[in-house]
């Protein structure tokens, strides 16, 4: 049986931009003065099932950069997405038919509630946040995109993870029919991603299920899928299936198709050359033909929330 | 209009036009005339004059074996045309490199240094550079009076139009990410253009004997 969650607003119920913008402003000040219990009741997140719907009850966050975002256009039509092509716009074009409903995602492994769980209840305990965050893709090109998630930290915590989970893994969904890519083996499918534990429970883990205070487009991974902004765009694993507690380190799948190239961690790091390209500037996306490269930040800017997670690691072995 | 006329009053413009066809529409997108570049230009219209430079060194190598095949020997008249014109794609290929995307002409903070770091560690780039050198001592070369002083060194000095294509479809394999389809077509087709050379080679050494 299908079940389908009916978008239970309609669009002229929506809240007007004005008022959007007034009540950004308020919570802004209501957390200054220190009473973010103004922001009102925990919102259970809703994504409706619908493109392109406005995503209600979206929280602000103070981890989003003022960096103007990307166009809609940009970050919605120049991608990577495997499953649907090589191309950058391969996965804008051959993503349309894809209908990511019903859903469901699996938690296995060291963890007190597991199991398989509808896509809308998977989300719903959780709030709807807006991150705007810098993303840099292994391939030294960048966007400033404004993803809506919810916290991955909040996620692993509600799934109460035991001492035995180091790592979680994730995959994406693996079904050559309705993601053409997968009929060629350019990489092993599914595709696969991980993170330690302390790196999933990092406050900028995000969860993101839109762009744009919307639904997530199907070319950027509908309708979950993972935002890491300190390390390179791969590790942003889309179409989420899959999560599951491990105690080793999972094999995530650009280190299965090239370890000497791409490593476990593939944290933005402009002193570590990727072997065949530098990786110490990259080019912005949307700055068209005459705009210099920019210098690549460590960990793409986000030192401060994420550079003691590796304290005694050598990041040159471990890339 | 004989055979000779045919090629030099219409075969050639119209090749001299299709040639110039890419660049032409390349520019134009870039400035917006005929449609429009990729979300990342620089990289779409660096790629663009990579691709036909590849796509020409091939057509070029394939003059020879058509001619053969087919007897059309008029054929040979579109070959200097067509190597000047990979000559041309390839250096444009490396000015958009350098000018845009290393930027030179557009960024304050340039420094060579990065420009030979590149040249010399990243090998793929050393590849290209190589390939630009060959075509450039190759398009100096190129006029029927050089050809004559030279004689037979110029043979020799134009045998690395094979050497270009191997370097041309190297640096194109080694560059690509992941997905090596694209790279492989190019491989094929020019082991088929070198292969028929050694063929033609193997079976003179064979009749001699």
């Amino acid at each position: 049986m299908l079940i389908k969650n009916p978008p239970d607003i309609r669009p002229s119920e929506i809240t007007s931009k004005a008022n959007y913008l007034n009540r950004r402003t308020f919570i802004r000040a209501g957390s200054i003065a220190g009473a973010s219990i103004l922001a009102g009741p925990a919102a259970a997140a809703v994504v409706p099932d619908e493109s392109r719907a406005k995503l209600p009850g979206i929280v602000e966050s103070e981890f989003s950069t003022d960096e103007t975002p990307n166009s809609y256009e940009d970050v919605t039509g120049y991608n990577n997405f495997y499953e649907f092509g090589t191309g950058k716009e391969d996965p804008a074009r051959y993503s349309k038919e894809f209908d990511a409903r019903p859903w469901s995602i699996t938690v296995d492994g060291h963890a007190e509630k597991t199991g398989t769980f509808h896509f809308e209840d998977f989300i719903k305990p959780f709030d709807l946040e807006e991150r705007i965050y810098r993303m840099r893709c292994v391939e030294a090109w960048s966007m400033v995109i404004p993803w809506v998630g919810i916290s991955l930290a909040d996620v692993v915590k509600h799934h109460q993870p035991t001492s035995k989970a180091k790592y979680i893994a994730f995959e994406t969904l693996h079904d050559p029919v309705r993601m053409p890519g997968q009929r060629r083996r350019v990489l092993e499918w599914p595709y696969r991603e991980g993170l330690t534990i302390a790196e999933a429970t990092n406050p900028l883990a995000i969860l993101a299920v839109g762009v744009f205070g919307e639904t997530l487009p199907n070319q950027n991974g509908a309708p979950i899928r993972l935002v890491v902004p300190w390390k390179y765009g791969f590790k942003g694993i889309k179409s989420i299936v899959r999560m599951s507690f491990v105690e080793k380190q999972p094999d995530v799948s650009w280190r299965m198709a090239a370890a000497n190239e791409y490593g476990f961690y593939a944290n933005v790091n402009p002193e570590v050359d990727h072997p065949r390209w530098s990786q110490a500037s990259e080019r912005a996306i949307g700055g068209g033909l005459f705009a210099p490269r920019k210098p690549t930040l460590m960990f793409n800017g986000y030192g401060e929330q994420v550079a003691h997670l590796y304290d005694g690691l050598d990041l040159r072995k471990n890339f | 209009m004989n055979t000779l006329q045919k090629v030099r009053f219409v075969g050639k413009p119209l090749v001299f036009l299709l040639c110039l066809l890419p660049a032409a529409l390349a520019v134009g997108d870039a400035f917006g005339i005929t449609g429009q570049l990729s979300a990342n230009p620089v990289e779409d219209i660096l790629d663009r004059f990579g691709n036909w430079a590849i796509r020409l060194i091939m057509i070029t190598l394939a003059v020879t074996p058509l001619r053969r095949i087919t007897g059309w020997n008029w054929l040979i008249r579109f070959r200097r045309m067509l190597g000047l014109f990979t000559f041309f794609y390839v250096l444009m290929h490396f000015l958009i490199w350098l000018l845009l995307d290393r930027g030179l002409a557009v960024d304050p903070a340039f420094q060579w240094a990065a420009v030979l770091e590149d040249l010399t560690e990243r090998p793929f780039i050393a590849i290209g550079f190589t390939a630009l050198l060959l075509l450039t001592a190759m398009a100096a070369t190129s006029t029927a009076g050089i050809r004559r002083r030279m004689g037979r060194r110029w043979d020799k000095l134009h045998y690395s139009a094979y050497v270009v294509g191997i370097l041309g479809v190297w640096h194109y394999w080694w560059q690509v990410k992941k997905d090596t389809s694209d790279a492989w077509i190019y491989a094929v087709i020019l082991a088929v253009l070198l292969g028929y050379r050694l063929f033609l080679r193997w079976r003179k050494a064979s009749r001699g004997h």
